[in-house]
């Protein structure tokens, strides 16, 4: 149970492959390829940032990705995205799923790339069978929870991640259950083991628990949760107008969790509330890349992962892991 | 960060982006979607397949096309009504000068050598355009920024040259397989296939008897009627078996070293029955498809060769050159995309080691190997372009206090695997944006103005068009617009040695060097040295003076500078192959960091009270935990910090060394290395 458990049929890379894929080849290794040659993929929720990931991940040539989203493409999509032109935009008619497939096809013939209908937290987990790795973004943290819990109660092993981007700011969240991966000492290489926390059980966790020198992002993005949540709104639904009581929603919270309020700072949540569903591009391009990152070394199985939280914030420019553990160790 | 006035600042800005490889194809498309509108692309490359699994606006139709261009064309489709203006040419080009690089608002690189980022941040300086640089290697990446009279410029950090390995090593002593590879590509392969009038060190064991360098001399010559098959074991044994038999008389080299073993074809092929098919007959006359290994039943370019298989390949590959490439022969230079040079090489350098008890490496490592081939990956450029537009933002908007050199991390480092810092000043002793003057030590009675002017002034100063100039008098000029007369002086004049030139150069004379195109000139004071050091010094030159701080005007703090010097001596002890500058880092003082509000945020909300009340409290600053988290630069008394900036030196050096600035260049086992030294873990 140390790393994902993909099918190795001892095929070698074609000559093809090989030109293609040379330069990664000699970052990361032929097996490494080949790994990822044979990983299938599932992202539910497409925006700016999963597009930056997808693009990444097909370039890597992975098996297969499969994209779901039944949302129609809209003019607002294609802010902060360079899968859909505005053509697409103006007669639309297709799915997001649909338009991003057509064009991540054109990035790598060499990759299988499909569009799947339905929402994601309505499938049964058996579903998730077919795929070794699944990407979730757009979607509410309740719904996220539940397709984490349906992965994690799979007999396969199955690699969990969401990402969402507000603006400047954006957060990772990586699920690898039990994974061991090898690392170098100076005597040799040491397997290291890591035991990540559910995302249920991660932000359950008690604020007052936590180093105080936790980054703010990872509260405020917490408080506008809530916030989303309780209100019954969509993802990044939101705007600025809902300030004061996201203020409100902060100082219930900290009271609640026990932490001060200046760790979430109102600037920050003014920014983020501001921004709504905006995306800003160059930062969907750091998580895309980070996300991309993690992935392809959670199917190849070389390096050391994210534990279990990346921040990225342009105010300071930052890039910080946290780890946060499940509820009950604290 | 306020979108309003940022969109504001970034659609009435007009960018130059320099190289839409790697980098640039992210980067153009987040400048696109982030809302430039106005952007200009510089970059002489075509497209190749290699490139494809990163430079994700190509396809493979378009292989052998403009990146530019293309580029361009990619961009508009999702993007349609901005202005992007390619230009498929170099850089160095003299229509782009300081004229053209001033109507940019900021300009951002995304190159891979050094010679064209030092010409970029000369332009930029003289420009007095902002510049945002960027270097990737695998999963390691940097962004700098550079504003003068702001910020160090690119050049105030010293850059390593590129790695040369001393001649003797090469043809006399490898003991790494990389010297293989540089003495098959460097010497066996040019004296074989490239131009015969370029000298060629080959047989330089043999100088100590010239009547044997005069024999091997005709070797290499294929004889008219000559079977390509004979010529090909004629020269096996000839560079694998009787030089190093002659190598071996010399007894003086082999006390202390293990000899090598001199390598016969009888000794490998006995049966010299390796097989022949139809191969030949059936390819196709392209020469990036011909091939010696299908032929030999080879497929894997992953596998290390047999030393008869290498045998095979070695014969193979020589005879195809001559029975379907006869043409090439006499003007090829090694290209790590001709598959049947790569051969060649590969077996030539596998043989070599096999001969000096080397390991021997796959066709795949060795190609990397020759080609300086650098490790790229799509996700790290993306990150590193995502970051450059961060940056340009806040050079456009004047945002001094928060400008940031980034640095993307393969582990994490204080929690960080984006890891920003403040920006140096400018080095008080830099060549480049100030005036102080180099020190050259040289032969004066041996050593060439040519020597000079190619070690010296092209590769170390990295200019492109010199003039230079003893006193009053001007002793040498390259450009176009030279007369003919003129120009046979010059050239004259290259050939003579410097204490002979018309005005000659002696210990003490102070030349000046000028780039009127980069808009630069340096003061050059010559010391003569009789001797140097052909290990250390192979270019029997040596400059100094820049990087290294020549005025100590830090009184301020006198302890903060030799415990700065005491890290950079130490970069230089625990790892000999950085080039350590002496600088002290301690003059990149750090700028205080006011206090991080957001002032975007600010001009956002106007009306907030509760955001003037956040300011009267400290405590309520956005970014309350940047001050401290940032790696500090001053250098107060106490340990600990030392030891902070210690760590940090170590840090930057090695990026600077392996990232920044050889791109290209680099070579693996220097990654490897410094991918260690970032991790603190010891490489394996």
């Amino acid at each position: 149970m140390s790393r994902l458990r993909i099918a190795m049929d001892g095929e070698e890379l074609t000559a093809q492959q090989t030109a293609l894929y040379d330069r990664q080849i000699r970052v990361w290794g032929v097996d490494a390829q080949k790994r990822l040659s044979k990983a299938n993929v599932l992202v539910s929720g497409l925006n700016g940032t999963i597009a930056e990931f997808c693009k990444n991940i097909v370039l890597a040539g992975v098996g297969s990705l499969t994209l779901m989203d039944d949302r129609l493409v809209t003019k607002d999509a294609i802010h902060a995205n360079f899968l859909i032109t505005p053509e697409e935009a103006k007669h639309s008619g297709s799915s997001l799923a649909e338009v991003y497939c057509n064009s991540l096809k054109e990035f790598n013939p060499m990759v299988h790339v499909s569009v799947e209908k339905g929402d994601l937290h309505q499938f049964a987990g058996v579903f998730l069978d077919k795929f070794d790795v699944v990407v979730i973004s757009c979607c509410s943290p309740k719904d996220k929870i539940l397709i984490n819990n349906k992965c994690r109660e799979r007999q396969k092993r199955i690699a969990f991640y969401t990402v969402e981007c507000r603006d400047s700011c954006g957060e990772i969240f990586v699920d690898l259950q039990s994974y061991a991966y090898p690392k170098k000492k100076s005597d040799g290489t040491d397997e290291c083991h890591l035991e990540y926390s559910s995302l249920e059980e991660a932000i359950s966790t008690s604020w007052r628990s936590l180093p105080s020198k936790t980054t703010k992002t990872f509260f405020a993005m917490r408080v506008l949760e809530h916030f989303e949540s309780l209100q019954n709104r969509k993802p990044c639904q939101i705007s600025g107008s809902d300030l004061p009581h996201v203020l409100e929603m902060r100082k219930n919270l900290c009271e609640a969790q026990g932490l001060n309020e200046f760790h979430i700072p109102e600037l920050l949540l003014n920014r983020l509330v501001a921004a709504g569903a905006r995306e800003h591009p160059p930062v969907c391009a750091i998580l895309g890349g980070i996300l991309g990152q993690e992935v392809i070394k959670a199917i190849s199985g070389k390096g050391e992962p994210i534990k279990n939280f990346f921040h990225f914030n342009t105010a300071d420019g930052k890039g910080i892991i946290e780890d946060i553990p499940p509820a009950s160790v604290c | 960060m306020a979108p309003d006035s940022d969109m504001e600042v970034v659609k009435g800005a007009k960018v130059l982006m320099v190289g839409a490889g790697g980098i640039g194809c992210e980067l153009l498309k987040t400048l696109a979607l982030s809302g430039f509108e106005d952007i200009h692309i510089i970059d002489m490359d075509t497209i190749e397949v290699s490139n494809l699994n990163r430079q994700f606006l190509f396809r493979q139709c378009h292989v052998g096309q403009s990146k530019a261009k293309v580029a361009r064309d990619a961009v508009l489709k999702f993007k349609p009504h901005i202005n992007i203006k390619p230009y498929h040419a170099n850089v160095k080009n003299p229509e782009f000068n300081i004229e053209f690089f001033k109507q940019f608002s900021v300009v951002v690189n995304g190159l891979d050598n050094l010679d064209a980022r030092r010409h970029v941040n000369r332009l930029c300086l003289a420009a007095e355009v902002p510049l945002i640089e960027s270097g990737t290697t695998g999963f390691l990446g940097q962004v700098t920024v550079h504003v003068k009279g702001k910020t160090e410029c690119y050049e105030c950090q010293g850059k390593p040259a590129p790695k040369t390995y001393p001649v003797c090593t090469i043809t006399n002593t490898p003991s790494k397989f990389v010297h293989c590879v540089v003495w098959a590509k460097d010497l066996l392969f040019a004296k074989l296939f490239g131009d015969r009038s370029q000298d060629n060190d080959l047989n330089v064991q043999s100088s100590d008897s010239v009547d044997a360098s005069k024999n091997t001399e005709d070797v290499f010559e294929r004889k008219p009627d000559e079977d390509p098959e004979n010529y090909g074991q004629r020269i096996y044994d000839h560079v694998f078996g009787y030089n190093i038999e002659l190598a071996l008389s010399n007894e003086e080299t082999w006390r202390h070293r293990e000899k090598p073993r001199p390598i016969y074809i009888n000794d490998v092929l006995p049966e010299k029955s390796f097989q022949k098919n139809g191969y030949l007959e059936n390819s196709i006359d392209v020469n990036m498809a011909i091939s010696a290994m299908p032929a030999l039943g080879l497929k894997s370019p992953q596998e290390i060769w047999s030393l008869a298989e290498n045998t095979k390949v070695f014969l193979e590959a020589l005879s195809l050159f001559i029975k379907k490439r006869v043409k090439d022969i006499g003007n090829l230079t090694f290209d790590k995309d001709d598959q049947l040079a790569v051969e060649f090489v590969t077996a030539a350098a596998n043989i070599r080691a096999s001969s000096f008890g080397i390991p021997m490496h796959s066709l795949f490592e060795t190609k990397g190997i020759a080609g300086n081939i650098v490790h790229a990956v799509a996700t790290t450029n993306a990150i590193i372009a995502g970051l450059i537009v961060i940056e340009a933002i806040k050079v456009l908007q004047g945002n001094f206090n928060n400008y940031r050199m980034t640095y993307c991390l393969e582990f994490p480092k204080k929690k960080m695997l984006l890891m920003p810092i403040e920006p140096f000043e400018a080095n008080e002793s830099c060549y480049v944006c100030s005036e102080t003057p180099l020190i050259l030590e040289i032969n004066t009675r041996t050593s060439k103005l040519r020597d000079f002017v190619e070690k010296i002034v092209r590769n170390k100063l990295g200019m492109n068009l010199p003039l230079i100039m003893h006193g009053a008098n001007l002793i040498f000029e390259d450009g176009d617009d030279i007369e003919e007369d003129v120009a046979s002086n010059y050239a004259r004049n290259l050939d003579k040695v410097l204490a002979e030139l018309p005005s000659p150069v002696t210990s003490g004379t102070a030349l000046t060097v000028e780039d009127l195109q980069q808009e630069l000139k340096c003061n050059i004071i010559i010391k003569h040295r009789e001797e140097f050091d052909e290990e250390k010094e192979p270019d029997g030159m040596v400059l100094s003076g820049w990087t290294e701080r020549v005025n100590d005007n830090q009184s301020s703090n006198g302890e903060s500078t030799s415990s700065v010097l005491s890290a950079t001596a130490e970069i230089k002890n625990t790892n000999g192959t950085y080039v350590a500058s002496g600088r002290p880092l301690v003059s990149g003082t750090k700028r205080k960091i006011s206090e991080m509000e957001e002032a975007s945020d600010n001009s956002s909300n106007p009306s907030s009270k509760s955001n003037s009340a956040d300011r009267e409290n400290p405590q309520q600053v956005e970014d309350n935990d940047v001050v401290d988290d940032l790696v500090i630069l001053e250098v107060p008394p106490e340990v600990p910090k030392k030891k902070k900036v210690k760590c940090f030196v170590t840090l930057r050096k090695a990026f600077i060394s392996h990232v920044g600035s050889s791109g290209e260049a680099l070579e693996s086992f220097y990654c490897t290395s410094f991918v260690a030294l970032i991790s603190r873990m010891p490489v394996n």
